[in-house]
């Protein structure tokens, strides 16, 4: 399925991607499928959102879709259908800091 | 005519400023990987357009980027470190055990000879080298299978390993240092390691003159003498004339032998520079004044070095690898500070102009000397 992704700026950067990516994702869609195709699609990725050997989510990047903040949801739970239709984008976040 | 291309890490970026031997115009690239830290940036001396970069952000880890073309375009390649079998414990600041883990490239160190190999020192602390132009890492286990090493506790900076000097006459022989740990020295290119702080004495520890424990800040050595080093400790600076074995003092008419970076002139073995700041609890220039201390005489005996530098109401820190000195003749000597500027001296520090003036936070400098 075609999916729709959005990268923080400095990962967009990174990965020479401009705006919104669609990613061809196989089912199931789950945060750890969409993770696994961006980072074989975009080696230059792996390590930046998630740990490379545990596949823990960065402690600072967030993971949010349909208004929803799905960071603390299992990486195997599936993502919301709309997402899954590509009606909603799945949204990969630098947490905010600063003052 | 030969030219200078200086490497410059900084908080949020990384800038390369260029110029031709005269040193007086300067050209500015960047930022490049804007929003990053740049650690630490360093070309290869097998291969002057071969550079390394570490980038690293707490949201986003570490990135190690290359270039094959003197930092025109850049590329990622690997940025996967993982510690040698199961990687044990060391001590956190409180005294307690906590597992190794890695936190960023620290310092990256191309080999003398070979553009596709080189080093890299990481927090926590542990050395790593790649021979395939950066694409995979491996650690050198046997510095962190050292029997001190569980015994080991970072600085106020953390448990980074920051220097690493790679011996041009002794084939295998590679010198680190590690704050709060001390130097350590291989002769078997970084199978085994020893140990070399007799000499040190740290008020700061429980047994001031501990094999192991000491934050040494910065070592630092000439390439046609590398049995001869020299220190900037926590506090104290110091020498060492029999490649490490023994350290002794000289830190002589300093005014305050706290500080982080020390380097040696490119064509002069004896001459040394420094910048002496406040305390480790101020971490500021005394008096408001931005003196370079030079020593001609290996230590001892040192000039404050002012021309061209701000003499009051300065108030910023020059970090442990943001020294460094050009191969051209007369020397150039090169800093940056935590205040955004860059300093260059075309006359071995006699007199001093600013590159720029108004970078990040400037963290790492380097510089070639090109044909």
């Amino acid at each position: 399925m075609i999916i729709r992704v959005v990268l923080p700026a400095h990962l967009r950067t990174l990965a020479h991607v401009d705006g919104e990516m669609k990613l061809d994702v196989e089912a199931p869609l789950t945060q750890r499928s969409v993770l696994d195709t961006l980072e074989a699609g975009y080696p230059m990725l792996r390590g930046t959102i998630r740990d490379q050997l545990t596949h823990r989510r960065r402690a600072f990047v967030r993971f949010f879709a349909c208004q929803e903040d799905l960071s603390h949801e299992s990486p195997d739970a599936p993502l919301p259908d709309a997402v899954a239709r590509g009606a909603e984008p799945f949204l990969i976040v630098g947490a905010m800091a600063g003052g | 005519m030969s030219t200078v291309r200086v490497l410059v890490g900084t908080r949020k970026g990384a800038f390369i400023l260029t110029s031709d031997g005269t040193r007086e115009r300067w050209d500015v690239s960047g930022p490049h990987f804007g929003g990053w830290e740049l650690y630490h940036l360093k070309g290869s001396p097998a291969d002057p357009n071969r550079l390394y970069a570490s980038q690293s952000s707490s949201w986003f880890g570490q990135v190690i980027q290359r270039s094959n073309d003197g930092g025109k375009t850049w590329e990622t390649v690997g940025n996967k470190f993982v510690y040698d079998g199961v990687p044990g414990t060391h001590l956190w600041y409180d005294g307690t055990p906590r597992p190794w883990e890695f936190a960023r490239v620290w310092h990256l160190e191309p080999s003398l000879t070979d553009p596709d190999t080189v080093y890299a020192g990481i927090q926590d602390a542990a050395l790593f080298r790649s021979n395939d132009a950066g694409q995979t890492w491996q650690e050198l286990p046997g510095l962190r299978g050292h029997k001190s090493a569980s015994l080991w506790q970072p600085g106020a900076g953390g448990m980074c390993l920051h220097t690493i000097l790679l011996d041009p006459v002794h084939p295998g022989r590679i010198f680190i240092a590690i704050s709060a740990a001390g130097v350590f020295r291989s002769d078997d290119a970084g199978t085994t390691w020893r140990p070399m702080n007799r000499g040190l004495k740290s008020e700061g520890i429980p047994d001031p003159t501990a094999e192991v424990g000491h934050c040494v800040h910065r070592i630092a050595m000439h390439r046609s003498r590398p049995d001869v080093l020299f220190m900037q400790k926590h506090w104290d600076v110091m020498r060492s004339d029999d490649a490490g074995e023994s350290w002794h003092e000289v830190s002589g008419n300093l005014p305050t032998d706290f500080g982080f970076p020390i380097d040696v002139h490119a064509h002069e073995p004896e001459t040394i520079y420094v910048v002496p700041i406040k305390s480790d609890s101020e971490h500021y220039l005394p008096e408001g004044k931005l003196r370079v201390y030079r020593s001609r005489t290996g230590g001892h005996e040192w000039e404050a070095l002012t021309n061209g530098l701000p003499q009051r109401d300065c108030y910023v820190n020059v970090l442990r690898d943001a020294m460094a000195v050009d191969s051209l003749d007369p020397c150039g000597v090169y800093f940056g500070t935590t205040g955004g500027q860059v300093y260059v001296s075309a006359n071995a520090g006699d007199s001093w102009a600013p590159i720029v003036r108004d970078l990040p936070s400037v963290v790492s400098v380097e510089v070639q000397t090109l044909p």
